[in-house]
């Protein structure tokens, strides 16, 4: 009975948690290119400004969670059955991460605006 | 013994809400440490036992209190905080401009909250991602080494981009506390 269980058990499409992590690191990864993209322009900044007192964090926020969300149930649905290379989409899915959190770090984005 | 409204929603933001937040990440990464020993692992494989229901619970109440601190500072407080002063205006009730119109203290501004108001976003995305994967996808999580140390690295980040933003919030609170609305009596004054 123990074997049983086991062979689905490592047999298990991957792919779900796949379009989980690699959505997740997509969304960390758009926060930060929206945050530094709203603090070096004056007109994304105002695009972004979709409520007036929270000013341009609010459209930071909101799209990059929205898009996280899009690419999450997108990818999901691509991949409900299926079993994908977890190794390369972890590898991608931390590199995306590491990027969003260097990008919400202020010295990072000031060095990429030059200033 | 009173405190302002704005006070108290700042305690409420940032105490209850950050703070049962910060430490249900802590609760939340021993959790999946404990569920990543190979014992724990062949234990749950051959008895297939779904999740306990106090753990639904207790993940469903740390996504939950993640985005009540995030969507509480960016919509509620943040906007208290970074009201435009009005020439010759009390900047005690403009933290932003009272902590910007020194330079000792722009840094708390300049570095501080233009830190924290991004990177706390990271932790409910990364908690939320990191509690479903738990809830729904214990087999993957069971089967694959990788899975566990990917979840496990996520929940890593959602609790440094936590701990980054609580810290700054309550230095900068500490520099430059946002005050005002009506007074709350908490209790009779003492005698």
């Amino acid at each position: 009975m123990t074997e049983l269980k086991q062979v689905p058990q490592s047999s298990a499409a991957n792919g779900p948690v796949a379009a989980a992590v690699l959505s997740c690191g997509l969304g960390c990864f758009l926060l930060g290119v929206l945050a530094v993209a709203g603090d070096g322009s004056k007109n994304v900044a105002a695009a972004l400004n979709f409520y007036n007192p929270t000013g341009a964090l609010s459209g930071v926020t909101t799209v990059a969670i929205a898009l996280w969300l899009i690419c999450w149930v997108v990818l999901v649905i691509r991949w409900r059955n299926k079993s994908v290379a977890f190794g390369k989409v972890s590898a991608l899915a931390f590199l995306l991460l590491t990027l969003g959190l260097l990008l919400t770090f202020p010295p990072f984005g000031d060095l990429l605006l030059g200033r | 013994m009173e405190v302002t409204q704005r006070e108290l929603v700042t305690m409420i933001h940032g105490m209850l809400f950050g703070g049962f937040f910060l430490l249900a990440l802590f609760g939340m990464l021993i959790l999946l440490l404990e569920r990543s020993s190979p014992d724990r692992i062949e234990a749950d494989v051959n008895t297939a036992q779904p999740t306990h229901r106090w753990q639904t619970l207790y993940f469903f109440l740390l996504i939950a209190t993640g985005w009540a601190a995030v969507l509480s500072g960016a919509y509620i407080l943040y906007p208290w905080y970074r009201a435009v002063a009005p020439a010759g205006a009390d900047l005690a009730l403009y933290p932003k401009f009272l902590l910007t119109a020194h330079p000792y203290t722009a840094g708390w501004h300049n570095f501080g909250m233009e830190w924290k108001e991004h990177v706390a976003w990271i932790a409910p995305m990364s908690s939320t991602m990191v509690a479903w994967v738990m809830m729904k996808h214990r087999t993957a999580w069971n089967a694959n080494r990788v899975v566990r140390s990917t979840v496990l690295g996520f929940a890593v980040a959602a609790f440094l981009a936590a701990a980054i933003a609580g810290g700054w919030g309550a230095m900068i609170n500490k520099n430059a506390p946002v005050e005002g609305g009506a007074s709350i009596q908490l209790m009779g004054s003492a005698r």
